[in-house]
């Protein structure tokens, strides 16, 4: 009785595997052509990643220098750099680096608005005074960057899901960036670029209003890390990464401690279980 | 099996309050001397699990609103306030988040154990009814829930789901401003929700309150499905037995839990939801959570929008029935070949509505030649026709029809038969019952 249960829920949960597994093979053949990023390897993945700090603040460098003269970054604020587990400047690096950007302030007690030097405890000021002035200059509106690293992924089906569950693959976003980043090619023959947009592997439908950001030699490192596109974009992406998630090193960091608590937990109280069930047949 | 308490007060200060309200004695009764059939498996600690989820996402909940501000405007940027400056601000929402999905994940274990075993039959129906109505408010609340953030998802998930009430002829179109607060999802929309929010999981709280009382009075069913038949041999006391063994299974739980908090906190939600809403960009998909997703495949198998609605609400209401649509004398699973097939088909039936529920409708199943044969929509359509032929044909004939094999005389010859088989008297022996 006992093995026909058994033996008829394997049955089932086998059915159940293999027409989801025949269903994502029989979508993938008639699929499209988008192009999946490759995978890499990031310092701030698996259960104990912490982010490398020369990275961010390399990365750091390369955000302030490109990408936020059209990115808005508005969620994040300026002092958070020097918070442990980012990119950790030093409080003076934060405080200069405050001072370089100008800020819109008041009203003062004439009742007008003013300009200032920012403080650490600003938020990233903005390219653009809104939206639509980013639209009219851009075309398109560039998209914030605080939570870029989150709120970007690509399609794994279930069944590698359920696989990167347990392999805790959840850098689909960073990968992404990455990729993206490095994705400007020439478009294959017949196809048709407008104008406005560019061509890249990794965009979804290809065509994107963001031109080739990043080249060779664009951005100097005083570290000796290559100024390489390649190189670009893994440190931004990395920043971004930070910048989308600045609790991630405290999260995994608590993670383990809640792990070893709550699993001797469950030793003790299996054997506690074991003790006060031991006189009794159930 | 309330008619009789054993609790007997031991001190002046615990005879005067007994005397004036025996809130002690029923404390006693409930959680200690509860008589529990000891052939109870490791599902039967999803109850227990259930309690504690309730509990835990009503006190992150209550912190969660101290930091957040339900207004179109500001609600996305303080959710990330909260993410960023908040002391343990992440871990909270985290909790709450991952918790909604965790409270799901353990809903779906316990009403797959129900029907498993057959503990909605007689005298169980009040409680198992309880059970679809308290099923109910949990969607209701994890829906509106969702909405809360404000992002991509929210705000086209709650597009989507509040106009399906205008599938309804006449009134569709009213009530769906009505519940809206407007002629769009907007603010109005945004601090209602909130204010259900924050008063559905008390209402839940206290229909909870309600099935552990109609638990309380028919006693818990167990996985051979016979009535407790002599209380000592037959059941040991609520505490140390089932407090000792829902303890471990909660600590489980709660790794499981912390797993998806600490290590993979976006895995169950999607990524759109760091966008703030636009109400003027549509994503390309939109998906509800996967708690929903079963019944999103059945609402959208059905091309007729109004049959799509009904069905997809008669889905859930159907399990109301179930009492009086399983005509099967036998209770358990155990006793039942046949069912025991059906069982774990409708299981299979129900993942494969989800996947259903999580593609585009005309994504492609099954091609032959290049040749389209099958698509979601299709797909969903033959499993939203088996899933209710389950309940209101199968379940129903089957219980006329199938030969069951012989229900054991009580839990004690099962547990005994038990042991038995397995060739461990020997053990037995060595531990004979106190009870």
């Amino acid at each position: 009785m006992f093995r026909s249960f058994k033996s008829s829920r394997i049955a089932a949960i086998g059915l159940a595997v293999s027409l989801l597994a025949g269903t994502a093979g029989a979508v993938s053949a008639a699929g499209g052509d988008t192009v999946h990023p490759p995978r890499q390897s990031w310092s701030f993945s698996g259960p104990f990643g912490t982010f490398d700090r020369a990275q961010l603040q390399r990365g750091f460098k390369v955000y302030k220098e490109v990408c936020a003269a059209c990115h808005s970054m508005k969620l994040v604020a300026i002092r958070t750099l020097e918070d442990k587990g980012g990119p950790e400047f030093s409080k003076g690096q934060v405080k200069e680096l405050a001072a370089t950007y100008t800020v819109k302030d008041g009203p003062n007690d004439k009742g007008e608005m003013f300009e200032r030097p920012g403080r650490p405890a600003d938020f990233f000021p903005s390219p653009f005074p809104n939206d639509e002035a980013a639209k009219a200059a851009m075309s398109a509106v560039p998209p914030d960057l605080s939570l870029i690293a989150k709120a970007r992924s690509y399609e794994r089906g279930v069944l590698l899901s359920l696989v990167d569950l347990v392999t805790q693959y959840q850098e689909q976003g960073p990968d992404y960036i990455s990729a993206l980043l490095n994705g400007y090619v020439d478009p294959p023959k017949g196809v048709k670029v407008e104008d406005g947009l560019n061509y890249n592997t990794y965009f979804p439908g290809n065509k994107l209003a963001m031109a080739k950001p990043l080249s060779d030699g664009q951005v100097d490192y005083s570290d000796g890390s290559p100024a390489t596109v390649e190189q670009y974009s893994r440190d931004v992406t990395a920043f971004l990464m930070w910048a989308a998630e600045p609790k991630l090193e405290d999260r995994k960091r608590i993670g383990a401690y809640f792990m070893l608590l709550f699993i001797s937990l469950a030793c003790f109280t299996y054997f506690t279980k074991k003790k006060v069930w031991s006189d009794v047949q159930h | 099996m309330s008619d009789h308490s054993t609790y007997t007060p031991k001190t002046g200060i615990e005879r005067w309050i007994d005397a004036r309200m025996p809130i002690i004695r029923v404390m006693h009764d409930a959680g200690v001397s509860y008589p529990t059939p000891k052939n109870l498996n490791y599902l039967w600690t999803f109850g227990g699990i259930l309690t504690f989820m309730l509990v835990a996402q009503i006190i992150t909940g209550v912190v969660l609103v101290m930091h957040y501000t339900p207004h179109t405007t500001l609600a996305f940027n303080s959710v990330e306030h909260i993410m960023r400056d908040v002391n343990y601000g992440w871990m909270i929402r985290y909790f709450h988040a991952n918790g909604a999905s965790m409270f799901f994940i353990a809903v779906y274990v316990h009403m797959f154990r129900g029907l498993y075993y057959g503990s909605y039959k007689a005298p169980r129906e009040l409680l198992w009814i309880l059970g679809v109505v308290i099923f109910l408010l949990m969607m209701a609340t994890g829906f509106m829930g969702y909405v809360l953030p404000w992002g991509q998802m929210s705000f086209w998930g709650a597009t989507v789901i509040t106009n399906l009430f205008s599938a309804f002829p006449f009134v569709g179109e009213p009530i769906v401003t009505w519940l809206w607060g407007g002629y769009s999802v907007d603010n109005p929309t945004l601090n209602r929700f909130f204010s259900l929010h924050y008063l559905l999981p008390f209402m839940l709280a206290a229909v909870v309150f309600l099935h552990i009382w109609a638990l309380h009075v028919v006693g818990q069913n167990n996985p051979d499905g016979v009535e407790v038949k002599n209380y000592a041999k037959d059941t040991v006391p609520f505490t140390p037995y089932a407090t000792s063994k829902d303890a471990f299974g909660m600590v489980c739980f709660i790794v499981f839990f912390g797993y998806f908090v600490f290590y993979m906190p976006n895995f169950l939600g999607h990524p759109d939801n760091y966008i703030p809403a636009n109400p003027l960009s549509t994503p390309a998909h939109i998906v509800p959570e996967w708690y929903y997703l079963p019944f999103y495949a059945i609402l959208r198998s059905i091309p007729d929008k109004l049959l799509g609605v009904l069905a997809m609400f008669a889905a859930i209401a159907v399990l109301a029935f179930l009492p009086w649509l399983d005509t099967s004398r036998v209770r358990s699973n155990r006793y039942r070949p046949t069912a025991k097939i059906f069982f774990w088909t409708l299981v299979v039936v129900c993942f494969l509505l989800g996947y259903c529920g999580s593609q585009p409708t005309d994504k492609v199943v099954l091609s032959l030649g290049g040749k389209k044969i099958l698509d979601i929509a299709g797909f969903g359509a033959i499993l939203t026709a088996y899933y209710f032929a389950h309940f209101l044909v199968i379940l129903p004939a089957l219980g006329l029809f199938e030969k069951t094999r012989p229900e054991p005389a009580s839990i004690a010859d099962a547990v005994l038969a038990k042991h038995q088989g397995q060739g461990t008297v020997a053990g037995a022996a060595h531990a004979p019952d106190r009870h």
